[in-house]
């Protein structure tokens, strides 16, 4: 490929990532809007109800406005996926995708959330060391994923170094990670679950495992949901029927000797967009 | 019910779970204005007045978005609102047993639905700033409401139904980990 070429592939992801942080942050994915309507129209609490209906008029107002959804706009989690031997290196894509984040943060417009951990400074548009986090796979394509975390939901996300015999207690600690959380994670909550790996691999699948389509859970993931719902916590900690709108879980095999559990908690928010990237 | 700032003793006939329509203006404070306050006083008519736990994003004299941030942060830095006279705190997530007391026969927590920034901004017109150095999410925005949709979290008798659905929540869960263990 010339130059050209280069620099136009370039731009694209440039664009494609402005354009997938735009839809997260305006645009709820039609899986979520659906579960948010299901609760609604199953809850029997009445300030549940009033606490949906401002979530559901919210939906319609930021999309009729073009506005984000949320004034917590995030920290932009990305996840891309690209074909062998590509045109462009980890580099130059890692490049291009900040790019697209500062000119988000301008266009959407974001909320500058992006700080050094100690001295609190503010880098003033969402990039900075290590921040985005980008995950790299391979693929067919050249994809991009935006997962905008909020802190609300982040800061009550919970790792746990179980023992192996404890394998009955994994779900017991998804559970209680909820509890804990009371209304703090603007519930209702979607509960991502990472079962195995390493003490950071099963943060990473937790992580990922929230952005896997929420209409359909399998029966441990029901199994799970179930408990969460019988907490009573409801929207906002408020009391109601519907704590988490879906358990979504994913697994990997782990040490003989260990068995963490990671929790990453997201709020009723679940956004998250997806554009594959063409020149 | 609805509400007007500057808010007086009507404040004291609410209790937690009723729902209100707040209009008038408003104040946002987050950690650092709280700081603040304390430090160099309130910059404002504290006597009656709303605070909002919320950092919006505003974009020239436009507020964006700007839905409740979680209340629990300013736990420790609210006493001296309510002693200077202010009847109302609104945010996220509730407050400890502290603010609770010190919400007795003085003033209300409302609870303003998590993540609706997008339906607050519609019902908010901006109409100053203090403390604009802090930046934006923690400058002291002055807001016009109208009519912003609400619930008694805490009212001003020592009800709060966050900590009445969390002890619950509790108790649930230990009788669920009861059940599942004979199930089991």
């Amino acid at each position: 490929m010339d130059a050209h070429g280069v620099e136009t592939l370039r731009k694209a992801l440039v664009d494609a990532t402005l354009a997938c942080i735009h839809d997260a942050e305006v645009l709820l994915p039609a899986d979520v809007k659906r579960a948010i309507d299901v609760s609604y129209e199953a809850e029997t609490d009445p300030v549940a109800r009033g606490e949906l209906e401002n979530i559901r008029a919210n939906i319609q107002t930021a999309e009729r406005l073009d506005l984000p959804l949320c004034q917590d706009t995030g920290i932009a989690v990305i996840y891309v996926t690209v074909p062998e031997n590509f045109t462009l290196s980890r580099a130059e894509l890692s490049s291009a995708i900040r790019e697209g984040v500062r000119k988000a943060t301008e266009a959407v417009p974001l909320r500058p959330n992006a700080v050094d951990p100690l001295t609190r400074e503010n880098s003033g548009d969402n990039t900075g060391v290590e921040i985005p986090p980008i995950h790299f796979s391979e693929g067919p394509e050249l994809t991009i994923t935006v997962l905008p975390k909020g802190a609300g939901s982040e800061n009550v996300s919970r790792i746990g170094m179980l023992l192996p015999s404890e394998a009955g207690k994994v779900i017991s600690f998804v559970v209680e990670t909820v509890l804990l959380a009371g209304g703090k994670p603007c519930p209702p909550v979607v509960v991502g679950v990472g079962i195995g790996g390493t003490f950071d691999l099963a943060a990473a699948l937790a992580k990922e495992a929230l952005l896997l389509p929420i209409g359909m859970m399998n029966s441990f993931e029901s199994e799970i949901c179930d408990a969460i719902n019988t907490l009573g916590i409801g929207p906002m900690g408020l009391g109601g029927d519907t704590t988490a709108l879906a358990v979504k879980v994913k697994k990997a095999h782990c040490h003989t000797a260990s068995l963490p559990v990671a929790v990453n908690i997201q709020c009723w928010a679940c956004r998250r967009a997806t554009r594959v990237v063409t020149p | 019910m609805n509400l007007r700032t500057p808010l007086g003793t009507e404040v004291l006939s609410l209790h937690a779970g009723d729902r209100v329509f707040l209009s008038g203006i408003i104040y946002t404070a987050r950690d650092e204005a709280h700081l603040r306050m304390m430090e160099e006083g309130i910059p404002f008519d504290p006597k009656g007045a709303a605070i909002y736990h919320c950092g919006p994003v505003i974009q020239g004299k436009q507020i964006i978005a700007a839905g409740p941030t979680t209340s629990a942060r300013m736990n420790r830095l609210t006493g001296f609102l309510l002693d200077s006279g202010v009847r109302c705190l609104i945010g996220k997530g509730g407050m400890d047993s502290g603010v609770r007391d010190a919400l007795r026969g003085r003033a209300v927590y409302l609870a303003f639905t998590g993540g609706c920034a997008a339906l607050a901004a519609s019902h908010m017109k901006l109409q100053g700033v203090h403390y604009p150095d802090l930046g934006m999410a923690e400058a002291v925005w002055i807001i016009e409401v109208t009519d912003l949709p609400l619930v008694v979290g805490i009212d001003a008798h020592g009800g709060d139904l966050f900590s009445r659905i969390g002890d619950r929540a509790g108790m649930r869960f230990e009788e669920w980990k009861k059940s599942s263990r004979l199930q089991g």
